[in-house]
Order: structure tokens, then sequence, then C-alpha cells
């Protein structure tokens, strides 16, 4: 006759969980909610992360943009002007830093415009074509103005969608001839709605054209208010950044001691702020699910040292018969590695589910994280172990004649 | 004549119960042969109790010395204590001591899981001898749907389930009406006359220990014949 199996133990301990179904149940209820909501949180929050993530790339979160004008209204000027001074040389200069792909310097004006007998007041902006890949726009309608048109300052413009509602109404405009301060620009195209702007204003409220359209026929000057500069991502953003500034100090020849006369930003700032939230709300959320790991793990460590308690008895009628202390001991660990294992299972079902079931309720992205239900799944394991432990420890080391006389 | 199953010589044993030290047991001497019937009695607070727990390797002795079917007992660990009782003694307890809520079939199952027997060969020996003490209709009732009478069979049944050196009833018939008690008296007692096993009984009624071949008195923790 030899020892007892591990498969004779498992058959215990299955025997022990059914004769207190109701009792295995409850308990496995602690470890099933704690699993399915780290499951189900981790993936609201991966979800979230991903709609920042997206919600920032429409912003285009690897732009830098130069604006002309001091950032700093404090000191002296050095002499007028100064707020002005963003050439189109400065454009042509940031083209060639490294990690720049492409460069749009802008100008615009706010101007009234005609068509007929309708006149709209909206902005106008002089821009090169690489404008409209860096901004993500794209045409509603007919084409937009090549290089070949601001070569020549030729007399084109293309329409924003508002402009184009107020001037045409549901007429196409394309072909047709608005004036811009006394000039006649032929409309080339419409550009698709982009709606409002996140500081409220209509992006669609606008009149684009060549720059130099814009400089020599519009305006008169030859200054620009502002380079949008795109870069392949965001970590490039960033060094970029710094680069385009210590460029336009050296060629605006500022000394140490003066303020810049322009200013230098990037959506990336912005975006690493919306990244670091996202991550703070992963974390949140990620504690507040172990916390309920951690309280269906008490559950599980409560019922079996009620049950260990109950069953005193019981443990002394199986010393009586043979069994060894380490027979009791893995009975027990079996059976709470069992109640957390099954409940560890369901868990993930439930977590599953419950994360698909609020995506759709609140339109929230929501997606499963693989390693969190790994990960849950690994840490209803250890807390059956770690809470089964002390209680089998317990029901283990109890003295049979002790045991066996319990009531 | 063989050696005795059963050999103690000077068996002290104390314990304490909320700070008070007992000398339950105070120089125990007793030998009981192979085959025998012996009845132990004595008045309660005799240390009838802590006599049967250290037959039954249940608690070993503080001094003196235990010999049980040959082997020395004396001072064995308490993995090794578990493997004597499994193989070697037959409990017959007052309360029967089955395991609720599980079919008679497995509480007799039960001392052969601890041997390491595989399933099949369990289930047809605990089948083989609850049918001998007429259960066989009652192979799935749960203890609460049997009478105190049948309970104890089914705890006789699981005493000798592992076929045991000794079989060891503490009061077995202490719970029940005298009808059950005398049929399992009769097991007892046929089981000693017919397959020799050796029956140690431990009561206080005389109509009990009158069965057996030899009574014993336990008088302040000792034994005379």
């Amino acid at each position: 006759m030899g020892e007892m199996t591990g498969i004779a133990t498992l058959h215990l301990a299955l025997r022990a969980l059914q004769r207190n179904r109701v009792r295995a149940m409850l308990t496995a209820i602690g470890v099933i909610v704690g699993v399915g909501s780290v499951i189900a949180m981790l993936g609201i929050a991966a979800g979230s992360q991903q709609r920042v993530a997206d919600e920032l790339e429409k912003l285009g979160t690897n732009n830098v943009s130069v604006r002309a004008g001091s950032a700093t209204r404090s000191g002296v000027r050095a002499w007028a002007g100064t707020a002005t001074r963003l050439m189109v040389a400065d454009a042509e200069a940031i083209r060639e830093l490294p990690g720049v792909v492409a460069v749009a310097p802008y100008v615009r004006r706010p101007l009234q415009v005609r068509y007929r007998g309708t006149n709209w007041a909206t902005e106008v902006a002089g821009v090169t074509p690489a404008y409209l890949p860096i901004k993500l726009w794209e045409l509603e309608q007919g084409e937009f103005f090549t290089d070949w048109h601001v070569e020549r300052a030729a007399h084109v413009c293309v329409l924003g969608y508002t402009v184009a509602f107020e001037l045409f109404g549901l007429k196409n405009p394309v072909g047709d001839v608005i004036l811009v301060k006394q000039i006649a620009c032929r409309v080339l195209g419409v550009l698709s709605k982009k709606g409002t702007s996140s500081s409220g204003s209509d992006q669609d409220d606008i009149v684009l054209m060549p720059i130099t359209t814009m400089q020599r026929k519009i305006i008169g000057k030859t200054y620009i208010q502002r380079i949008l500069v795109q870069t392949p991502d965001q970590d490039t953003a960033l060094r970029v950044q710094q680069a385009v500034r210590l460029l336009m100090r050296q060629r605006h020849r500022l000394q140490p001691n003066q303020d810049d006369d322009f200013r230098v930003g990037s959506s990336a700032d912005l975006a690493q702020a919306s990244q670091e939230s996202a991550r703070v709300f992963t974390w949140l959320l990620g504690s507040i699910a172990s916390v309920s790991l951690v309280v269906g793990g008490i559950g599980i460590m409560n019922i079996m040292l009620v049950s260990v308690t109950e069953r005193t008895r019981e443990i002394g009628i199986r010393r009586a018969l043979g069994a060894r202390r380490k027979d009791i001991l893995a009975q027990f660990l079996v059976e709470a590695l069992v109640l957390s294992g099954t409940g560890g299972l369901l868990g993930v079902f439930l977590g599953i589910a419950a994360a698909l079931a609020i995506g759709r309720l609140s339109e929230l992205p929501v997606s499963i994280v693989p390693w969190s239900v790994g990960l849950a799944f690994m840490f209803s394991g250890l807390v059956g172990v770690i809470f089964g432990l002390y209680p089998a420890q317990k029901a283990a080391s109890l003295r049979p004649v002790d045991a066996l006389r319990y009531e | 004549m063989s050696t005795p199953i059963i050999l103690m010589q000077q068996v002290h044993k104390r314990y304490s119960i909320g700070g008070i030290e007992v000398h339950a047991l105070r120089g125990v001497d007793l030998s009981i042969q192979r085959g025998e019937f012996v009845a132990i009695m004595g008045p309660s607070g005799s240390g009838k109790s802590t006599l049967m727990n250290v037959i039954g390797c249940l608690d070993p002795p503080d001094t003196g010395i235990y010999h049980l079917n040959d082997a020395d007992v004396t001072a064995l660990g308490g993995d090794a204590l578990a493997r004597v009782r499994n193989r070697t003694v037959g409990f017959v307890f007052q309360s029967f001591n089955l395991l609720a809520r599980t079919s008679a079939l497995e509480n007799v199952e039960m001392p052969l899981i601890y041997a390491g027997v595989d399933k099949r060969e369990r289930r047809q020996r605990a089948t083989v001898l609850l049918k001998k003490f007429g259960l066989a209709d009652r192979l799935y009732h749960q203890p609460s749907q049997l009478s105190g009478g049948q309970q104890q069979r089914v705890a006789i049944a699981r005493a000798l389930v592992n076929s045991p050196a000794i079989l060891l009833a503490d009061e077995p018939t202490g719970n029940l009406d005298t009808a059950s008690g005398e049929e399992v008296m009769d097991i007892l007692e046929d089981l000693n006359r017919h397959e020799g096993a050796t029956v140690i009984v431990i009561t206080h009624e005389h109509e009990v220990a009158a069965r057996a071949h030899r009574v014993l008195i336990l008088r302040d923790g000792m034994l005379d014949g």
C-alpha cells in the first residue's frame, strides 16, 4: 500500500467543495468580481488611452509652430517691428533642420470677401501647398493651388466650407470668381469641413490663397505670421522645437540677454500632458481593481478559516483514520486553489463581458488587454495560495485528539 | 503463545485543561493477546478516554513503553502515528463520527484513500463490507438519512475496511437504543469469534462488558484486572 496520490487529493477537495456548494460559490464570487473588475477597468483605461492617442493624432502632435511676436511683454524692445520679424527665408532655413519633414509659412488677415451682391467678413490666409497635408486637411471640391501658382502670385483661392456656403449657398463655387480686397480671385476648390477648433473658433471660416499673392497683392508686406513645421513623430517634434528656437535666435541675431522675438510651440507638449493623464487614469483604475481583487482574496481566507473551524471535527476524523498533516494541508490548499482558479476563469469571462457592455453603453472605446487577463488570472491563483495557506496550515496543525473532541 | 498484540508498561500521560494539570494515566500495564475480546471499564474521570487515545495512537504516552502489533510505537512522530492509525487501528466511536453530507460508501472508503488504494478497489472493498452488515440498499445514503444503528454499522465497516490489527470501540452503544446496541455488539462478537479480530471495547455498561472475555477496570489512572 502506498501513499495518497495527487488525484485522490484533488478528488477529496472537489468532494468537499461539492458538499458546501453555496459557501464555495459565495467565495468564488469574491474572486470573480475581483478578476472581472481588473480586466474591465484595465480594458476601459486602455480604451481611453487609445481615444486620447487618436484625438491627439487628429490634432497633429508631430507639428511645431513658430509665431511672430515676443512672448514676453516685459522689458524694452530692441527696435520697432521686432514683433513681426518672421520671414519666408526663416521657413526655408527651418526646412534644412534634421527631423523636419515639411514647412508651411502662413500669413493671415481678417478681410471682407465678396461674390456678386453678397459679402462676408472672414480670415484670408496666405499659405503654400505644403499647408494642406500638415494640417491633415482635405478638399471637398476642386483642387488646391500648386507651387506654380505660388511662384506667379496667381489670383486664385480655395474656400473654407463656411465661406463657400455663405457666398455661394448650395452652388458649386469652383471656377467662379470672388473679390478679395478688390482683387478678383478664381476659386480653385473648397476645403472639407473641419469643424470647431479647440479654442471655439470656426476653422472652416477661412479663405486660403498663395502666400505670394497675399504678400504682394493684398497686404503689401513680406513678413509672415506663422511657420508650421511638420516632423515624423512626437519625440522628434520636441527635439525640433528646441532646434528651431536656437536657429531663430541665431538668425534674428538675438543677444543672450534678449528675449525671443518669436514663439515656438508644439502640440507635443499637450500630447505629453494628455498621455500622462491617461497613464494616471490607467493606474487609478488598476489600483481600484486590485483592491477589489485583494478583498476577494480576503473573502477566500475568511471562508477557509470559517471552514477550518466548522470542519474541525471532520479534520479530526480524517486524522484518526490515517490522514497525515500534509494530506490535510494539501486538501485545504487544493480547495482554495480550485475556488480561486475557477473564480479567476469565470472572472475573466465576466470582465470581458462587462468591458464590452460598458463600452457599448458609454460609447467609450474599450480594448481588452491580453496581459491584464494573464495578470488578473495569475493574481487570483496567488490569492488562492496565500489566503488558503494560513487556514490550511491551521487545519493541519490541530492535534487529532483535540480536533476529534471539538463540538 | 505468540507475543501480545498490545503491550504497555508503566504508561503515564498527563495533560492540562485550562492550566490545570491532570495526571490521567499513572503507570498503566496492559497486555492483550491476538484474538482477544477485552472490555475496559471505569467510572467517568478514570482516564478511559485518555487510555483509548493512547491505545489508538491518537496521542503518544509521556513515559512508559507501548508496543502495538510487534512494533514500538512509543516515540513515533505525527506522520508515522497517522500511518499506524491507518493500517493497524480500526476506530468505532460513540458518536459514530461519520462525515456529514457524505455517502456511506465514501465514508467507508476514506481510510483507503489515505492508504493510497486506487478508486476501484476502494469502492469494491467498501461495498463488500457494507453489504455484509446489511446496508446493501444504503450505499449512497448520507448519515442523516440513516438510523443510529445503521450509522454505527457504517462506522464498523469503515473501521474494518483497511484490515486493521485491532478494533478499538469507545462506548460503541452509548448513543444507541437497546436493540441497535445489541445488534452492534453482536457484530463485534461475531467478528471476534468467527474472524479472529482483536476487539477492545471501552464502556461503562455492564451488559456490554459481559460480552468480553476479559474485563479490565481502570481506576485513578491505573488498571486492575
